[in-house]
C-alpha cells in the first residue's frame, strides 16, 4: 500500500501552482492529504505529479468584508475548531469542525480540500451549502465564484477544471437571531456520515433552509415554508421524495430523521 | 510477602517500553542490505492460472511457484475420521482459491518499488464460479474448491445423546436460524516477517510477528526440508495476537526460501489492506438451533445443525475444523440437560482460511445458544433468567461432566447470574421499561453466560490429531551472578502481561524483588519448546512451569544457604528475599554470588547443576480449567434508525485465583471491546464473485473508545482444583459473551413489537428491517 511513482512540486505562489497545473496534464493538487493520501497509497489515484499547495500564503488567508468571511482553502478543520477563524455563523462552523472525523484528521485536513473532493458524506459540503456559501476558484483563465450548491455536481464531482484551484470559500454573515443545527448519523464516532441534516433559520435575512447530506449525490436543499419545529419525520420523508431523492425505505427514513433532529435542535436554541 | 506476589495489582513491567514507544516490532527492525517484499495477490476468488507474464528486465526480482525449488506446500491435517486434506501452496500453482492469495513475490529496495514490480506482472486467469456462501457450497453440484474431494466439506461431525426422546417430553420448543458475520482480525500491528541467512551459524533466522515461534520453526522446517536446529525463529514485540498470529504463513515460508536464494535479508510487512483482504478470517457460523423445555421452563434438550465457513485451506497448525468441531462440545454451555444432538459442517469456500480468534467458536456458540434460550423463555412465558436458573449446573454438582463430556472443574454458576442481576439493577430496568422513554427509544436488558475452557492439553488435542499436540510446558530458571533471576519460557507475551505475572509467581516462591526478575520469551534459541500462546493457557501452563522451576531452584538455594548459615538444611527456609535459619539469615542474592563467584564456600555435596535448571509442568488434569462469567447489558434502541446505545454493562467473572487482578480487568475490558465489535460493528461481506467488500478500515468498522462503555466488573474467585495456584485461564472470556448479552437486550427492547434479531452484527439497518418485518405481523395479529 505505497503510492506509484509521481513527481512532486511545492510552489510558493498561487500563480505558479496554476501554471504547473496547466502545463502538466494529470497533475493533482495536494492540500491536507487526508483523502488524496489514502487514494495514493491504495493506488486508486496514480497522478503524474503532485502539486502541494500547503505553502502558498494567499491560500491560508482569512479575510472579512461587511457581508461575508472568506476562509482560505488551506485553513485546517482544527483551526476552525479551535476558534482561530472568526465564525460568520455564531459558532456554527466551530461545532461542525469539531465533529469532523478525528483530531488527527482535523489537524491536517483543509476546508478547500474537502470541498474540492465533493464527497457527499463530508461535513463542509452540506454545512456550507446550507449557509449559502460560495467557492472562489482560480485558474489559468482567471478567477470565478460559484455558489456551493452548484459547485458539487454529484458524488466526487466538483465544478472545477484541471487547471483550477479552490482559493477560498466565502461564507455570508448571519444575524444574531439566527439558529443553526447540524446533525449527522454515523455508525461510530469519527466515521463518515450515513445521513446529514442541516437546518438554518435566519429570520432577519429571511433564510430558512434545510440540507440533506451524505446522499449518493450533491446535497439536497429544501426551502420550506413551514416552521422547523412543526416538521415531522413523515413530512420530511415526503419533502425528500418530492425533491427527487430516491432511496430504499431505511435510507430515506435515516435522512428524514437526521433532518428532523436538526430541526428540533435548531428550534430548541 | 512484599505485595509483589500472586494476587498483587502490580503495574505491568512491559508498559515501561510499550507506553514510551520503545517496543521493538518487526517494522522497527532494519538490517544492513535488507530488501523489501511485496506480494502480487490474486484479484479473483476462484480461477485457473493460465499463464504468468513477467517482463524480462524484472524477472530476477520476481518469484513464482515454479521458482520455489524444494519448497513443500503447507498442510494442516487432523486425525479425525472423514477429514479431507487441503494443500496450500506457498505461491499459487495451477489455481487461486481466494482473493488475496499469494501469486508472486517481488523484491526491491523499498516496498513502493516492490509494489511497482508487482504492477508489471500480468496473470492470465480463467475465472471459475466463486463459492462465497457456505450454505450454497454444501449443495450438490456446487463448484469445488478442491476438485478431488468431490464436495466442499473439510469435515462433518455428529453427536447424539438420547436426542429423539426429547420430543415426547418437551412442552415447549423454539427453532431459530442464526448467523454470525465473517470477521477480520485487526490487531494494532499486522503480520510482519524478516528472514535472513546467518552464514556464521549456518542458520536461517526468521523474525516474525507470531504467537508461536516454536511452531513456526517446525512448520518452516517441514516446508523447506531444513533441520530445525538450522532455524531460529524470533518473535520480538508483537502488537496483539488474538489468534491472528497463530498460523504458519505462506509469506513466512516464501521469505525464508528467498533469503537463502538471494543471500540478503528480506522483510515483508503486512499492510492493513492485506490484513483485511488476504489475512485469515474468523467467526463465520450458521446455526439452525432448536431448544426444548419442560412445562416449568427447564431446558430439556438442544438440537443443532451448525455450518462454519472454513475458507479455502486448512490453517497450520489449528486446522480447518477446530471451530466447527468445538461447537459440538461447547454448545451445551453451563446447562445441565438430558437430550442433545449436534451436527457440524466445516465447509471450504473461496475465502481466506479461518482461524480461532479470541474466544474461538465460543463467541458464536454463546450467541446462538443464549439468544435461542431467551426466545425459549419468551415462548414458555417466563423471564429468560428463570429458565437459566432452572437449568444451570449447580455448585454442588462440581466437578461436573456435561452432556458433551466437558469436565467443569469448579464454580458457582447461579451465583454469578444472581450477582449480575443485582449489579445491573434488573428490577429498576424493568420498572423503567413500563414507564417508557421521553425520546421514543426503547430500553432492553439482556444476559448471557459462558464457560471458557482454558489451558486444555494433551488429551484434548491428541483426539484432534492436529500438527502439534501440547504436552508439558517448561521454564528455564536461573540466577545471575548478582542475584537477579531469569525466567525463560517458550510461550510469548504480546499484551497479556506475562513479563509481570510470571515475575509475580516467581516472587511468591523465591522472594526475589520484582524488578530483579526478567522474563525472556519469543526466541527459539533462548527458550524451551512451547506450542506458544493460545487457548488462554499461559498463566496455567507457563505459570505452573515457572512455579515448579522456582521451587526446584529454591531447594538448591536452601542447600547453599544452610551451609552459609551453618544450619541444617531442614532448619532453613526462604522468607522475603532471604534464606532464614533460627539464628540468622543470608540474602538469596548472596547465595547466588556464592555459587558463581566463591565456589570455595559451597557445601561439598552441592548440586553441580548450580542455580540454573529447566523444570516442566502439566496440570493435574489436562482437560482444562473453566473460568466463567455472567454478562448483563442494558441498551436503548431507536426504532426509526436502529441506533443502539449501550447504557450499562456488567461482567461478573470467576477466573479462579487471580495472579494480577488489574491485568485481568484489562483482559476483560479489551475482550468486551472486541465482543462489542462482533455484536454491533464488524463484518467482512463478500459479493457473489467472492470479492471482499471491506478492504479498508473505513469499510471494516471496529469499535473505538467512544463505542465501548464503562465495563463494570465484579470478581469471584473459585479456585481450580487442578492447577498450581487454583488459577484459571481468562484471556478470551471478555470477547465471548457481549454479542449474546447485547442481542438479548436489543430483543428484550423490541419484544413488544415482535421483532427479534438473529444475525450479527446487529447493525442499525438489520434492526430497522426486523422492526419493519414485525410490524405487519403485529398488525395482523
Amino acid at each position: 500500500m505505497k503510492p506509484a511513482p509521481f513527481a512532486y512540486e511545492r510552489p510558493a505562489t498561487l500563480s505558479e501552482a496554476v501554471r504547473i497545473l496547466a502545463d502538466v496534464p494529470g497533475a493533482k493538487v495536494l492540500a491536507g492529504g487526508q483523502t488524496l493520501g489514502p487514494m495514493l497509497n491504495l493506488r486508486l489515484a496514480q497522478p503524474e505529479m503532485i502539486v502541494d499547495i500547503g505553502r502558498i500564503p494567499e491560500l491560508a488567508e482569512v479575510t472579512e468584508t461587511a457581508g461575508a468571511i472568506s476562509i482560505g482553502a488551506t485553513v485546517t478543520h482544527a483551526a476552525i475548531e479551535d476558534g482561530r477563524v472568526s465564525d460568520p455563523a455564531g459558532g456554527f462552523l466551530r461545532r461542525v469542525a469539531k465533529g469532523i472525523a478525528y483530531r488527527a484528521v482535523r489537524t491536517r485536513g483543509t476546508i478547500g480540500g474537502s470541498l474540492a473532493h465533493a464527497d457527499p458524506a463530508a461535513d463542509w459540503l452540506s454545512a456550507l451549502t446550507a449557509l449559502g456559501a460560495e467557492v472562489v476558484l482560480s485558474g489559468s483563465h482567471g478567477s470565478r465564484t460559484v455558489v456551493l450548491a452548484e459547485f458539487a455536481r454529484g458524488a466526487m464531482q466538483a465544478d472545477i477544471a484541471a487547471d483550477e484551484i479552490v482559493v477560498a470559500v466565502r461564507v455570508p454573515k448571519f444575524s444574531r437571531a439566527s439558529r443553526f443545527a447540524y446533525h449527522k448519523i454515523c455508525r461510530k464516532t469519527g466515521e463518515f456520515a450515513e445521513a446529514i441534516g442541516v437546518a438554518v433559520d435566519d429570520p432577519e435575512r429571511g433564510v430558512r433552509r434545510l440540507v440533506a447530506g451524505a446522499t449518493e449525490g450533491r446535497p439536497i436543499v429544501l426551502n420550506l415554508e413551514r416552521d422547523l419545529i412543526s416538521l415531522s419525520v413523515a413530512a420530511l420523508e415526503e419533502a425528500l421524495s418530492a425533491s427527487g431523492y430516491v432511496a430504499d425505505a431505511y435510507v430515506l427514513k435515516l435522512h428524514a430523521v437526521a433532518l428532523h433532529r436538526a430541526c428540533q435542535e435548531a428550534s430548541a436554541l | 510477602m512484599t505485595g509483589q506476589g500472586i494476587g498483587a495489582r502490580l503495574l505491568r513491567k512491559e508498559d515501561e517500553r510499550y507506553m514510551r514507544g520503545r517496543g521493538q516490532y518487526v517494522g522497527d527492525i532494519r538490517l544492513p542490505g535488507m530488501q523489501e517484499v511485496a506480494f502480487l495477490r490474486s484479484p479473483l476468488a476462484h480461477a485457473r492460472i493460465k499463464a504468468i507474464h513477467i517482463p524480462d528486465r524484472i524477472r530476477d526480482r520476481v518469484f513464482i511457484a515454479a521458482d520455489l525449488d524444494g519448497v513443500a506446500a503447507i498442510r494442516a491435517d487432523t486425525a479425525l475420521p472423514g477429514f479431507k486434506s487441503s494443500v496450500q501452496p506457498v505461491l499459487a500453482t495451477d489455481k487461486v482459491r481466494y482473493v488475496g492469495e499469494t501469486v508472486a513475490m517481488c523484491i526491491a529496495p523499498t516496498r513502493a518499488e516492490a509494489e511497482d514490480l508487482a504492477a508489471e506482472i500480468d496473470v492470465e486467469f480463467d475465472a471459475l464460479p466463486a463459492l462465497h456462501d457456505m450454505l450454497a457450497a454444501r449443495n450438490a453440484g456446487a463448484a469445488l474448491v478442491h476438485e478431488h474431494w468431490g464436495d466442499n466439506l473439510f469435515l462433518p461431525t455428529s453427536t447424539d445423546v438420547d436426542f429423539e426422546a426429547v420430543k415426547a417430553k418437551a412442552a415447549f420448543s423454539v427453532t431459530r436460524e442464526l448467523r454470525t458475520a465473517r470477521q477480520a482480525m485487526c490487531p494494532l500491528e499486522g503480520r510482519g516477517v524478516i528472514a535472513e541467512w546467518n552464514s556464521r551459524l549456518e542458520q536461517l533466522v526468521v523474525t516474525s510477528s507470531t504467537q508461536q515461534p516454536h511452531i513456526v520453526r517446525s512448520g518452516l522446517a517441514e516446508c523447506l526440508a531444513i533441520d530445525e536446529g538450522s532455524i531460529r525463529v524470533v518473535a520480538p514485540d508483537v502488537g496483539g495476537g488474538f489468534g491472528y498470529k497463530g498460523i504458519l504463513l505462506p509469506e513466512e515460508v516464501a521469505l525464508a526460501w528467498a533469503t537463502r536464494k538471494l543471500g540478503v535479508p528480506l522483510r515483508w510487512l503486512e499492510d492493513r489492506r492485506e490484513n483485511l483482504i488476504a489475512g485469515a478470517d474468523c467467526r463465520e457460523h450458521h446455526y439452525i438451533l432448536t431448544a426444548y423445555a419442560d412445562r416449568d421452563g427447564r431446558l430439556l434438550g438442544l438440537d443443532c445443525e451448525a455450518t462454519v465457513d472454513s475458507g479455502a485451506y486448512s490453517a497450520y497448525p489449528f486446522s480447518a475444523c477446530l471451530e466447527a468441531g468445538q461447537i459440538g462440545s461447547i454448545l451445551p454451555g453451563l446447562y445441565d440437560f438430558p437430550h442433545y444432538r449436534c451436527r457440524t459442517y466445516s465447509v471450504a469456500t473461496n475465502k481466506p482460511p479461518i482461524l480461532p480468534y479470541r474466544g474461538v467458536a465460543r463467541t458464536g456458540v454463546c450467541f446462538a445458544l443464549e439468544v435461542t434460550l431467551d426466545a425459549l423463555a419468551r415462548e414458555v412465558g417466563i423471564e429468560p433468567n428463570a429458565l437459566r436458573f432452572n437449568s444451570l449446573v449447580q455448585p454442588e454438582q462440581m466437578p461436573f461432566d456435561n452432556i458433551a463430556k466437558r469436565h467443569f472443574d469448579s464454580g458457582n454458576y447461579p451465583d454469578a447470574l444472581r450477582q449480575a442481576v443485582e449489579a445491573i439493577g434488573f428490577d429498576k430496568v424493568r420498572d423503567r421499561q413500563t414507564q417508557g422513554e421521553a425520546d421514543g427509544r426503547r430500553i432492553g436488558i439482556g444476559f448471557s453466560m459462558y464457560a471458557e475452557q482454558a489451558g486444555h492439553g494433551t488429551s484434548v488435542y491428541a483426539a484432534w490429531g492436529i500438527p502439534f499436540v501440547p504436552g508439558y510446558e517448561q521454564c528455564q530458571a536461573r540466577f545471575t551472578p548478582d542475584g537477579g533471576l531469569e525466567l525463560r519460557i517458550g510461550a510469548h507475551s504480546h499484551g497479556q502481561g506475562l513479563e509481570t505475572t510470571l515475575s509475580q509467581v516467581a516472587h511468591s516462591i523465591l522472594g526475589v524483588p520484582h524488578e530483579r526478575i526478567k522474563v525472556v520469551h519469543g526466541d527459539t534459541a533462548e527458550t524451551p519448546y512451547s506450542t506458544g500462546t493460545w487457548g488462554s493457557r499461559c498463566m496455567i501452563m507457563s505459570g505452573g512451569a515457572v512455579a515448579t522451576a522456582c521451587e526446584e531452584l529454591g531447594e538448591r538455594v536452601l542447600a547453599i544457604g544452610a551451609k552459609l548459615l551453618q544450619a541444617r538444611r531442614e532448619d532453613v527456609r526462604i522468607e522475603g528475599a532471604d534464606v532464614v535459619s533460627p539464628s540468622g539469615k543470608v540474602a538469596v542474592a548472596e547465595v547466588a554470588r556464592t555459587w558463581y563467584r566463591r565456589p570455595q564456600d559451597l557445601p561439598p555435596d552441592v548440586n553441580p547443576g548450580g542455580l540454573e535448571l529447566t523444570a516442566g509442568y502439566k496440570a493435574k488434569r489436562d482437560t482444562g480449567t473453566f473460568s466463567y462469567a455472567a454478562h448483563a447489558a442494558v441498551v436503548a434502541v431507536e426504532p426509526d434508525t436502529g441506533e443502539v446505545e449501550i447504557l450499562d454493562y456488567v461482567v461478573v467473572e470467576d477466573g479462579g485465583v487471580l495472579v494480577n487482578p488489574m491485568i485481568v480487568d484489562g483482559q476483560i475490558i479489551g475482550g468486551c471491546a472486541q465482543g462489542i465489535g462482533t455484536a454491533l460493528y464488524e463484518e467482512m461481506p463478500y459479493d457473489a464473485q467472492g470479492q471482499p467488500l471491506a478492504s479498508t478500515l473505513s469499510d471494516y468498522m471496529l469499535p473505538g473508545p467512544t463505542e465501548v462503555p464503562e465495563i463494570r466488573i465484579l470478581h469471584t474467585e473459585t479456585p481450580s482444583p487442578y492447577t498450581r495456584f487454583g488459577q484459571k485461564g481468562i484471556g478470551e472470556g471478555g470477547a465471548i459473551a457481549p454479542p449474546a448479552a447485547i442481542t438479548n437486550a436489543i430483543n428484550d427492547a423490541l419484544k413488544d413489537i415482535g421483532a427479534e434479531l438473529v444475525v450479527s452484527p446487529i447493525s442499525p439497518r438489520r434492526i430497522a428491517e426486523a422492526i419493519a418485518r414485525a410490524k405487519p405481523k403485529a398488525a395482523a395479529a
